[in-house]
């Protein structure tokens, strides 16, 4: 089962770190990385493997927003699936 | 696969900043093996076989609403027109049977139950005298159950008994509810080519030929339409159509991926996608604000009906193209109270109730969540009713009236509902009388199907 978290703010030192280190601990393998800068805001693009996943999917969810708070970044973690049926005929 | 930053982008910002969202996951049970000649044995059937099936509703939808970072909104049932369940028992008051559907629809944490019902175009059985009777105080009485009654359909013309009824049932219900301001017409919708699987409240019901249980899913995304169209104001007609079509399509296939996987958990066929742009009172959510994005001043300015018809096409081209079942309603909502940009148009003397009516024929529903004065007579409201359900069955498509005549409440005072019914002005009616015109009664034949010029 694979997603895409996004993370889109500020740019600042050792956001990679800590949202890795974050998806590391709960088991979720990162299969991609880009970041780039996007409307004038930072943005970084994970594509993850969330098959591993040792807690739930509403604790990894609430995780990711106290991560993004604590950045002052918005993150926002999006199934794979959703992205194929809009964008995908 | 490889999505582009921009797609990846375009996504987050449709949920996190444009208020895309489902609606609602409604699932539609049949009651009709409930029937019996016993009241009490119909109400514990309907009872079992509503928590029975949608048992699982609300937790599957928020482990798909967890899962897929979709945000679901509601949860809903819909059920059989329950005149057709309630009839056999011979009871003279059906308002214990919405005391056992509100009670269901608690016992499952659904946030309403539609299908308070009644289909009566051509005429009344006995049962569906006693449910028409019944509505104000079921209404009155419970929180969640929702009450629909069909007064016309463009084969059978329209039923002008059962209007002139549900001008004074509105009535009697508003003042049953006058301490909130008449909140229980919120729950009441009067239609004219109703139909059997739309997911939205408070019009939905389970029709007579849909299948024992089914999963319909209502979209929404104003604010995804508006986005869309924002830096295209020299943009010509054909570019402003195609960019509400492909962005219907891609909401409508979200939509879709929510139905199938719900459809998929719950072990219950996937319905229908209701692709309807359904504004909320929250800011980003409104319909009439894509009529201005198009270049209009505020919605009611002349033009607005051509913007509403272009609207209300394109997201029905975009959202049929998307789905193997789109259904329901379909189209985009004007409701006032619901959303902030109409609310606001009102407030600024911008548009008027005629100007509504005229929008309502080429809308996908019609005059919806208006507050009128307390002190308007049954009669017109039955008046505006008989009008609304002619330009229904005329143009072959569905209207409705759902009118609030909020007691004791002047043109230009405000009354508040909260939440997603929002709130808003008082809007004038005609003060010419339409007693005689409705105390005649019998029905307004069928259109004719043929000549059309």
């Amino acid at each position: 089962m694979t997603a895409i978290i996004t993370v889109v703010g500020v740019d600042m030192v050792g956001i990679i770190a800590k949202v890795s280190a974050l998806l590391a601990d709960r088991g979720v393998n990162i299969l991609s990385i880009s970041q780039t800068i996007l409307e004038e805001y930072f943005t970084m693009m994970m594509r993850v493997d969330l098959s591993g996943l040792k807690v739930p999917r509403a604790e990894l969810n609430t995780e990711l927003d106290k991560a993004g708070a604590e950045l002052g970044m918005k993150i926002t973690l999006i199934h794979e699936e959703v992205l194929k049926a809009m964008h995908r005929i | 696969m490889i999505f582009t930053p921009f797609e990846i982008q375009e996504t987050v910002r449709m949920f996190s900043m444009q208020n895309l969202d489902v609606r609602t996951v409604t699932m539609g049970i049949s009651l009709r093996d409930c029937a019996s000649s016993s009241g009490s044995e119909a109400r514990r059937r309907m009872y079992d076989k509503i928590t029975r099936n949608a048992e699982r509703l609300v937790a599957v939808a928020k482990e798909i609403e967890s899962e897929l970072g979709i945000p679901i909104i509601n949860t809903r049932i819909s059920v059989t027109p329950i005149a057709l369940i309630a009839e056999p028992s011979g009871e003279t008051s059906y308002v214990e049977y919405a005391r056992t559907l509100d009670k269901a629809a608690k016992a499952v944490g659904v946030n309403f139950l539609g299908g308070f019902s009644a289909l009566v175009q051509k005429g009344f059985t006995t049962g569906d005298r006693v449910l028409l009777c019944s509505i104000p105080e079921a209404l009155a009485a419970t929180d969640l159950v929702c009450a629909s009654v069909n007064v016309a359909s463009t084969q059978a013309g329209i039923n002008m008994d059962a209007v002139r009824q549900m001008g004074v049932t509105i009535k009697d219900l508003a003042e049953r509810t006058a301490a909130a301001g008449g909140v229980g017409c919120a729950k009441l919708v009067v239609f004219a080519n109703a139909v059997e699987d739309n997911p939205f409240m408070a019009g939905a019901f389970h029709g007579t030929g849909e299948a024992e249980c089914a999963i319909n899913v209502g979209l929404s995304g104003p604010g995804v339409i508006k986005s869309a169209l924002e830096g295209m104001r020299e943009a010509s007609f054909d570019d402003v159509a195609e960019t509400i079509k492909k962005t219907a399509f891609k909401i409508t296939r979200m939509g879709e991926l929510v139905a199938r996987e719900a459809s998929r958990r719950l072990n219950v066929p996937f319905g229908i996608i209701d692709l309807s742009l359904a504004p909320t009172p929250a800011v980003g959510d409104s319909v009439a604000r894509i009529l201005q994005e198009m270049g209009l001043e505020h919605i009611g300015a002349h033009g607005s009906t051509a913007a509403l018809a272009l609207l209300n096409d394109a997201v029905k081209k975009g959202g049929i193209m998307a789905s193997s079942h789109v259904g329901g309603l379909s189209g985009a909502f004007i409701p006032v109270t619901e959303d902030e940009g109409m609310v606001d148009a009102v407030q600024r003397g911008c548009l008027s109730f005629d100007k509504l009516e005229a929008m309502t024929c080429v809308c996908s529903v019609g005059l919806d969540m208006i507050v009128i004065p307390g002190d308007t007579s049954a009669a017109t409201i039955s008046a505006v009713i008989a009008d609304e359900a002619a330009i229904g069955v005329t143009n072959h498509k569905t209207t409705a009236v759902r009118l609030i005549p909020a007691p004791g409440k002047k043109p230009g005072d405000h009354v508040e509902f909260g939440g997603l019914l929002g709130g808003g002005p008082v809007m004038a009616l005609s003060a010419l009388s339409s007693e005689g015109f409705i105390a005649r009664g019998g029905r307004i034949p069928a259109p004719i199907h043929s000549f059309k010029n």
